[in-house]
């Protein structure tokens, strides 16, 4: 069934020059594998919209139950040179978190 | 076992956290980490006013409140509060409290040095777009390498009761105290590694002791009372994350999950100037409340070169705000924005960027954010960015005016006055040959 993000993952997300990077992190170890199959960089490119330039590059650390996930040109810019509000990306992960993905019944 | 604890996240960050850490409970090293890469810039620009400025102000004045404390229990601090001027900051600290034995950890600005890497070779290519610094070589304001952690360390065996450095790795302030005190040897990685990962999970404050996190952040207790956290390291190079007892905050395994992947590129390949540390061997467990037992850190050889921050004038910007009202709020927003773009353009002003946002609507969650609806309030920001500074002056008298003629009901103007134009300052990342870095550690007396 589809359900958000937020059911299965907590994340945390902020800057690197004009990258934001978001850590996915699985509630339960068990969901880990949900997260590998349903978040993929294609489709946390594909939320963001117009809003990333992309690339989108996805990391795993299955030690930690958890995905790392780095959005290249996210942030007008990065640092004093952004005019975005929200010029670190402090907010992105919690965005994810409407994601709809499938979870398993 | 050494108590390491970190009492500020960046410069601006909590008064108290540092005081508290050492008044309420045992610690053995207090770590300051002051510098954000922005910060470089604006140390800069202070020290161009004047010479005996450029680092963190906020840090003598500190050391004046805790020299009894740290005196009568042997607490030393290691911070990079020095920034751009390591030896001011050392003077001022001393001034203020007579007697600290203070050491000063130079070689990290390279400001004066551009030509002389260019001549020798070193492109200092930007290392995210590939662009040659040529671009911006005019207009440098800084350049400061990232220092590791042994001449940090090499000044605590001097017998430095404050070591004061300026740009270092953040991580490298927690791992010089166990180099120091454990003797870790240049190329013991997996060592090196657990160093640098507990100085990577604390290097945020509070932020690994449950504050910005969403993991129950309802129940999270006290946070107005939040204790900062400490990495207990032993060794062997296992080392345990905790907080004061009877301090606010919470200390988990999810909450240091979140920190630990906080600002990383690859968890495989955590970067430091002292080794390369892999965070997907680290095996995290709860060993009490709030009490997270790290083990299982894995480190390889450290980068051959190390990272260069350097900053550069890149122009100027500003930001003005206007409050609309329902009904048709965000409508009234984009109408207003509409005017001021078309006013913008007829009146011939240059600028490389001009970016609108509607808080209250989409301004942080862009697309993720549902279509736009009749909100009761919303605020109009438009922001413009370019390199001629009457355009960006000129652009700071177009958003009073739509109170009269744009459309009704704007309000939220009249607070702080017009916008104010800022200099904007660019970030170039790039990666020098390590011997290139030669740093100095100077115990003052």
């Amino acid at each position: 069934m589809k359900a958000p993000l937020s059911r299965i993952a907590h994340t945390r997300s902020g800057d690197k020059g004009d990258m934001v990077n978001i850590g996915v992190i699985a509630w339960r170890a068990a969901d880990y594998r949900i997260l590998v199959r349903e978040v993929t960089a294609r489709r946390v490119f594909e939320f963001f919209g117009d809003r990333v330039a992309g690339p989108v590059e996805r990391f795993e650390a299955p030690n930690l139950g958890a995905l790392n996930f780095l959005l290249h040109g996210a942030l007008g810019g990065g640092g004093t040179v952004s005019l975005h509000i929200d010029s670190q990306g402090k907010t992105f992960g919690a965005a994810l978190l409407r994601m709809e993905i499938e979870i398993d019944e | 076992m050494i108590r390491v604890a970190n009492g500020q996240g960046f410069w601006g960050d909590w008064l108290e956290a540092p005081a508290r850490l050492v008044e309420q409970g045992p610690i053995d090293y207090l770590t300051l980490d002051y510098l954000a890469e922005v910060t470089m810039a604006v140390l800069e620009k202070q020290r161009q006013r004047n010479p005996e400025l450029g680092y963190a102000a906020d840090f003598p004045p500190l050391m004046e409140r805790l020299a009894p404390e740290m005196r009568q229990r042997s607490i030393r601090v290691v911070t990079n509060a020095g920034g751009l001027n390591p030896r001011a900051c050392a003077r001022e600290v001393l001034r203020r409290a007579p007697g600290l034995k203070i050491a000063i950890v130079e070689g990290d600005d390279v400001t004066a040095r551009i030509g002389e890497f260019l001549t020798k070779g070193h492109p200092l290519n930007n290392i995210d777009t590939g662009e040659p610094i040529g671009q911006i070589r005019d207009r440098i304001l800084s350049a400061n390498a990232y220092l590791g952690a042994f001449p940090l360390a090499q000044a605590l065996t001097a017998g430095a009761g404050v070591v004061i450095s300026g740009r270092c790795a953040d991580s490298a302030l927690v791992l010089a105290p166990s180099i120091h005190a454990f003797g870790w040897s240049a190329d013991a990685w997996d060592l090196l590694a657990a160093g640098a990962t507990a100085g990577h999970v604390v290097e945020c404050g509070a932020q690994t002791t449950g504050g910005n996190s969403q993991v129950d952040w309802r129940e999270i207790p006290d946070l107005d009372e939040i204790g900062y956290p400490i990495a207990e390291i032993d060794a062997g190079g296992t080392f345990a994350i905790t907080k004061h007892a009877g301090t606010g905050g919470r200390v988990t395994t999810e909450i240091v999950k979140e920190q630990l992947l906080y600002e990383i590129g690859d968890p495989r390949s955590y970067l430091t100037p002292d080794v390369i540390a892999d965070f997907t061997g680290l095996d995290l467990a709860d060993e009490g409340p709030d009490r997270v037992r790290i083990t299982g850190a894995r480190g390889r050889e450290r980068p051959p070169r190390l990272k260069l921050s350097i900053n550069y004038r890149a122009g100027w910007k500003a930001t003005g705000t206007l409050v609309y009202t329902a009904p048709d709020a965000i409508q009234k927003a984009q109408a207003a924005d509409g005017i001021v773009r078309r006013r913008i353009e007829k009146l011939g002003l240059r600028f490389d960027e001009i970016y609108t946002e509607y808080l209250g609507w989409n301004a942080c969650h862009g697309g993720a954010a549902p279509a736009a609806c009749d909100v009761p309030e919303v605020q109009l920001r438009i922001g413009v960015r370019g390199c001629v500074r009457s355009d960006v002056d000129r652009f700071t008298r177009e958003m009073a005016p739509l109170v009269l003629s744009g459309p009704p009901g704007a309000t939220g103007y009249g607070g702080e006055g017009r916008p104010k134009v800022r200099e904007v300052i660019g970030n170039w990342a790039a990666l020098l040959p390590r011997e290139e870095i030669r740093p100095h550690v100077e115990v003052l007396s």
